[in-house]
């Protein structure tokens, strides 16, 4: 009775019923298909989002984030709050209950001691694991009794919703892992392949950079779900190829990551075979000003650095110009069509952490020439290209090799050049670009270039991560072998303190505002970053695909127990 | 012949070391890090544990050291074990991915068969239609024939294989429906139902491949034909009647082949090596997909130990070539 | 077979005969005429076909359009005029194929020979071929644009030196093919009955090999000049992905078709003429080579 009534209270909080409580298994197979192949099913050793997709089909977290950025609880009786006595008065514990009778797909029940092992297991100063800051900040995570898990925060903290949250921090099961700590986890290569899950489906075979196949978890908590018997994830090819294997030959049900052309993404959708389906997460693509100089007269170590502010980005009236000579709407029309819409903000969502901040999705050359001008930028010899006191207004603008930023670059460098602005452009191979590697020149933290153009997000609905980037501290050096997420310099001591001020912020509205008030400094006010469009991912589902909700906050496969044949 | 091939194996030990080597300082030094394809919401620190996690942080030589004696004793003594039920292997660690954590020799076996199927079946599909088009082609020069056989190289090796590839997707999977786009590496051959789905499911990449192949197969065997063709030995035979059919088969063909056989010998070891763009176009999961794929994410081990097959193959099959030198051409002596 | 040492043959009748011979081969003709005409075509074309100039936002509304009397050739997903680029493009493509093609040739066939035709160079020298053969193309260019490109951009100027380090990195990379196959002709060559009778009157190797080796291998490497080509064409493109090569606003032939492949269902004009660029070019070439194999060869010369 009580296992049926948790069941029951399973099925009304996932909101979600498929539209006949059909019997496990009943809808043969069902596959996906992905542009990049899986690699490893185990999320903590690997950090592609390709991957953890498909873990999050076999291991689940105590709690998910739905698709409107709210918490529901998974493995979890209920989301613990300051109400419901879950979080403590001083904010440094949380306390999670595991729901009764749950089973791993080997039979053996699921108890508080693999959350303990989990976090033992991620946070081992050798493991090397991906999700490290999922943990950061628990001091420890013990079994209170075999169904309750406290997490201890060395520090007060405002958002204890990271660890066991979300497909990035799921549970493992301990007898599996066992062995597997530290130095050892990479040497699991069962495990790490097939590991055993409490989720819908459990791995039955598995090819590197190729093939993940799936079967129903007989121990699965809802005996009627997953409607599927199978399932199956191919791996390889591009975007392109994904898409038409879906929305044109029909030979897979979803295919995720499927940015391809608006005019293809028609095209493709009149063979009417299956649809695609876009969710908008914090995802922005934009140019990054760079605040020191680049030139490659300085000495290396002095290149790039605090010591040489930039020559001609240093003015913010510079930098208001090149933003409004942009037209947003247009490079949404050419780049992302229904996968993209024009922001002025770093953080785009959700809505209630969004500042309402819109001054800039209109063009406005006029003003931008105004502004130059009024900087004495001017064309004093009539070439076309302004310059003052000799030195010409000439930027360098780099960005990964990808077909959409290319078409971006040749757009934005006709604008600019209206402006009279002359754009030298570089693509560099996004291996090298985001690599990090600190012999290389063309990574996009050393930055030598004016101006870059790539795409970030923040990881967690909740920015203050996120926003912690822009402070002074972060700014990629010599020093810090080119390491640092600041990559634009960007140093405010009024930043820094407002964002410790958000660390120390409990209540929710507070927390908004400050957070606004930061993409603010970052955006509008100072103009370091200038976001371009807030992309969303999309993906593609077949017309015989039923269930599907696509979420942004949280792995695009989180409701795949409720995935079901269209009849 | 024989101390001559023993010598040139002796003299192949040094020489791969020396490949081995430079490979796997070419690969260290080229930018890019294994954390390139790590989201940027993972922060530095971290990286940097991922990073000391997977070893990558030690001095090259120190890892140079550690994957010749991984690829040398580990992966045979464990290769031995897995044979014999012996216990050389034992706690030895051998050579993992630092994409996915699996070991090479794995993946490897994995994608072989794959690998030699398809890219296989095309390059011998490949020289079977070579070989009659450009000996045709060569005996009726400049006929109607031969142009189109010209015409027919020309796109072959003109039109590169992502483009031909994808014009075949849109052809054969999306308009007329016939065959899949993406290959299904689990399928077992078991029956006739399962032969044929292999077959449809093999049809694209061998298309896309063996186009490309025949091309430049074919254009090499015409001319060398045509070189032989004017020869003396060509005019005594016919002058001492033989039939059209033994002087062109016989005596032109044999003295033909040898650019063809350096052709063909130096394309097998790319066999093995897969088709990179073929392989990710028709997710065929072969050896050249892993291998660009180890590349973009820079993982040393995978790339490193898949170059290397592939140095030893290209030096067997070089050797092998002039082994066959001698058969075709018994003037040619190397001692 | 003339003897060589007595009556030197006059270089510029020889040159003549030669061509004469070329001549008479219709295709060799058509092969010139249509490579002149595409050279002629990049060179002056830029000139003579100037595209209006359009603001982003007119440009925006006249993008994916079918070819026209405004736009010839069609405009692409911007709104650029695809003729002008194209133009543009044949240039670079042109440059890098034919001068890539030859510098793959002539490496490849001089180390082909040197490896055949001398024994106690042979074992070396094919170790270094193999070596090539088995590096990774994908890091070795990665690391030569590391290495060089700013250097040679300091040296030479940004495009110049990009050009420079495009056609070295292809031409680096594709001439042990060549450098095999001739040396299997050579060896076969040097026990033929000439060559071993000119080596008996004391001809030295020099002469041998350019007066009876050299010609005599024409004919593979005319066939590897114009896989050559074509290959170059295609490479340059891909190095463009690697962020080697031009700025990414710098056309090319291979560029051009690799971007209109993802419109190709829509817009199948966006692949045709890149497409159809690269195959003439290397039609002609291929024509061109058998022209000059059949004009070279003083058996077919003579009849």
């Amino acid at each position: 009775m009580k296992l049926r009534a948790a069941l029951l209270g399973a099925v009304a909080v996932l909101g979600f019923a498929p539209a006949a409580f059909a019997e496990r298994g009943a809808d043969g197979e069902v596959k996906l298909t992905f542009p990049q192949a899986v690699s490893i099913v185990n999320p903590y050793l690997s950090g592609g989002t390709k991957d953890i997709l498909a873990a999050a089909m076999v291991l689940e977290p105590l709690a998910v984030v739905d698709p409107d950025g709210v918490l529901v609880p998974r493995l979890a009786v209920e989301i613990p709050t300051m109400e419901n006595g879950g979080i403590s008065e001083d904010m440094t514990s949380i306390t999670w209950k595991l729901q009764p009778g749950l089973l791993w797909s080997d039979g053996t029940p699921v108890t508080a001691d693999d959350a303990v092992f989990t976090w033992q297991y991620c946070t081992h100063p050798e493991g090397g694991c991906s999700q490290a800051t999922k943990y950061e900040g628990v001091a420890s995570v013990e079994a209170v009794d075999a169904s309750t898990i406290k997490v201890t925060f060395a520090a007060p903290k405002p958002n204890p919703y990271t660890a066991f949250v979300s497909g990035l921090s799921p549970l493992l099961q301990k007898a599996q892992f066992e062995a597997c700590l530290g130095a050892a986890a990479p040497t699991c290569t069962d495990a790490n392949n097939m590991p055993i899950g409490t989720g819908p489906f459990m791995v039955t075979g598995f090819t590197v950079n190729d093939t993940v196949s799936m079967t129903a978890n007989p121990n699965y908590r809802d005996p009627a779900k997953p409607a599927f018997a199978t399932a199956v994830i191919k791996g390889g090819g591009d975007a392109e190829g994904s898409a038409r294997a879906v929305m044109e030959t029909g030979e897979f049900d979803y295919a995720w990551n499927t940015q391809i052309p608006p005019d293809s993404q028609a095209a493709m959708a009149a063979a009417g075979k299956g649809q695609f389906v876009v969710a908008f997460g914090t995802l922005v693509e934009r140019i990054e000003m760079n605040t020191t100089d680049p030139s490659p007269a300085l000495p290396e170590g002095e290149r790039a650095t605090a010591k040489h502010p930039h020559p001609i980005l240093s003015d913010i009236k510079v930098r208001t110009a090149l933003s409004k000579a942009i037209d947003r709407t247009i490079l949404v029309e050419v780049g992302y069509g229904a996968g993209g819409r024009p922001t002025c903000n770093v953080i785009p969502g959700p809505e209630a952490w969004a500042s309402d901040n819109e001054g800039c999705i209109a063009q406005d050359m006029p003003g931008a020439m105004a502004l130059l001008d009024e900087a004495g930028w001017t064309d004093s010899d009539g070439d076309g290209i302004r310059d003052k006191d000799g030195k010409k207004l000439s930027l360098l603008y780099q960005t990964t090799v990808n077909p959409i930023r290319q078409d971006f670059q040749a757009l934005i460098k006709d604008w600019w050049t209206e402006l009279g602005v002359e754009v030298e452009l570089k693509a560099i191979d996004p291996g090298v670009f985001f690599g990090g590697d600190p012999g290389s020149p063309d990574t996009f933290q050393k930055f030598y270039a004016d101006v870059e153009m790539y795409a970030n997000n923040s990881d967690n609905p909740d920015p203050e991560t996120y926003l912690g980037q822009y402070q002074c501290k972060n700014a990629p050096s010599p020093e810090t072998q080119w390491q640092g997420e600041n990559i634009n310099r960007f140093c405010d001591p009024a930043y820094d303190a407002l964002h410790a001020e958000l660390t120390q912020t409990t209540d929710i509205a507070k927390r908004q505002e400050i957070a606004k008030k930061l993409n603010d400094m970052v955006t509008k006010d100072s103009m370091t970053v200038i976001p371009l469009v807030h992309r969303g991912t999309l993906s593609a589902h077949s017309n015989s695909l039923g269930g599907v909700q696509i979420n942004a906050w949280d792995m695009e496969t989180w409701n795949v127990a409720d995935w079901f044949r269209v009849k | 012949m024989l101390t001559f091939t023993l010598r040139r194996l002796l003299l192949a030990i040094p020489t791969l070391l020396v490949i081995s080597l430079v490979i796997f300082l070419l690969v260290d030094l080229a930018p890019g890090s294994p954390m390139s394809e790590i989201p940027l919401t993972v922060p530095p620190d971290v990286r940097q544990r991922m990073i000391e996690a997977l070893g990558a942080d030690q001095p090259v030589f120190v890892r140079y050291v550690l994957w010749l004696r991984q690829f040398f004793w580990v992966e045979p003594a464990y290769l031995f074990d897995s044979w014999f039920g012996t216990t050389l292997a034992e706690g030895e660690q051998r050579i993992l991915s630092w994409q996915s954590r699996s070991p090479v020799f794995t993946i490897i076996g994995q994608r072989l068969p794959q690998t030699l199927t398809v890219i296989g079946t095309a390059y011998l599909v490949g020289i079977l239609i070579a070989l009659p088009i450009g000996i045709y082609s060569a005996y009726r020069q400049y006929s109607l024939f031969d142009q189109g056989g010209t015409l027919f190289a020309m796109i072959g090796f003109s039109v590169p294989t992502f483009f031909s590839g994808t014009l075949f997707i849109i052809i054969f999977a999306v308009w007329l429906g016939w065959f899949p786009t993406k290959y299904d590496t689990q399928l077992n051959v078991t029956d006739w139902d399962s032969f044929v789905k292999q077959i449809k499911q093999m049809a694209l990449p061998v298309m896309t491949l063996g186009l490309a192949n025949a091309a430049a197969i074919s254009r090499y065997m015409r001319s060398s034909m045509l070189d032989n063709m004017t020869m003396d030995y060509v005019r005594t035979a016919r002058a001492k009647g033989m039939s059209e059919r033994t002087v062109v088969l016989k005596h032109v063909l044999r003295n033909s082949l040898i650019p063809v056989v350096t052709v063909i010998a130096l394309g097998i070891p790319s066999i093995f090596g897969g088709a990179i763009i073929t392989e990710n176009l028709f997710g065929v999961n072969g050896i050249g997909a892993a291998l660009i794929g180890a590349i973009h994410a820079s993982d040393l081990p995978m790339v490193q130990t898949l170059a290397f097959i592939f140095a030893v193959l290209i030096v067997l099959f070089n050797l092998i070539a002039d082994i066959l030198y001698g058969f075709l051409d018994p003037r040619i002596r190397y001692d | 077979m003339t003897d060589a040492s007595t009556t030197p043959p006059k270089p510029a009748s020889q040159a003549r005969e030669i061509w004469q011979q070329f001549r008479t081969h219709k295709g060799a003709l058509f092969g010139l005429i249509v490579l002149g005409f595409l050279i002629v075509a990049v060179l002056i074309g830029p000139y003579l076909w100037v595209p209006e100039k359009l603001t982003v936002a007119e440009a925006i509304k006249l993008k994916n359009q079918g070819p026209s009397l405004r736009f010839p050739l069609g405009t692409d997903q911007l709104g650029r005029d695809m003729l002008s680029r194209m133009l543009l493009a044949g240039r670079v493509s042109l440059a890098v194929g034919l001068v890539a093609m030859l510098i793959a040739i002539v490496f490849g066939t001089f180390i082909g020979i040197l490896a055949g035709y001398f024994r106690r160079l042979d074992s070396p020298l094919m170790r270094l071929t193999d070596m090539f053969l088995a590096l990774p193309l994908i890091p070795l260019l990665l690391v030569m644009v590391m290495l060089f490109r700013d250097r040679i951009a300091g040296l030479i100027g940004p495009e110049l030196g990009a050009f420079t380090l495009i056609v070295f990195a292809i031409g680096i990379t594709s001439w042990m093919a060549t450098a095999r196959i001739v040396r299997g002709e050579v060896l076969t060559l040097k026990e033929r009955e000439y060559v071993l009778a000119a080596r008996s009157i004391g001809a030295r190797p020099n002469r041998i090999i350019r007066r009876h080796i050299l010609p005599n291998v024409v004919s593979p490497v005319m066939v590897a000049a114009t896989l050559g080509v074509a290959e170059a064409i295609i490479t340059e493109s891909v190095l463009s992905f690697l962020g080697l090569g031009f700025p990414p606003d710098f056309p090319t032939w291979g560029r051009l078709l690799f971007d209109g492949l993802q419109y190709m269902q829509v817009y199948p004009e966006r692949v045709v003429w890149p497409g159809l660029a690269i195959s003439l070019t290397v039609l002609s070439v291929n024509y061109i080579g058998d022209g000059l194999r059949d004009a070279l060869d003083p058996r077919i010369r003579g009849r």
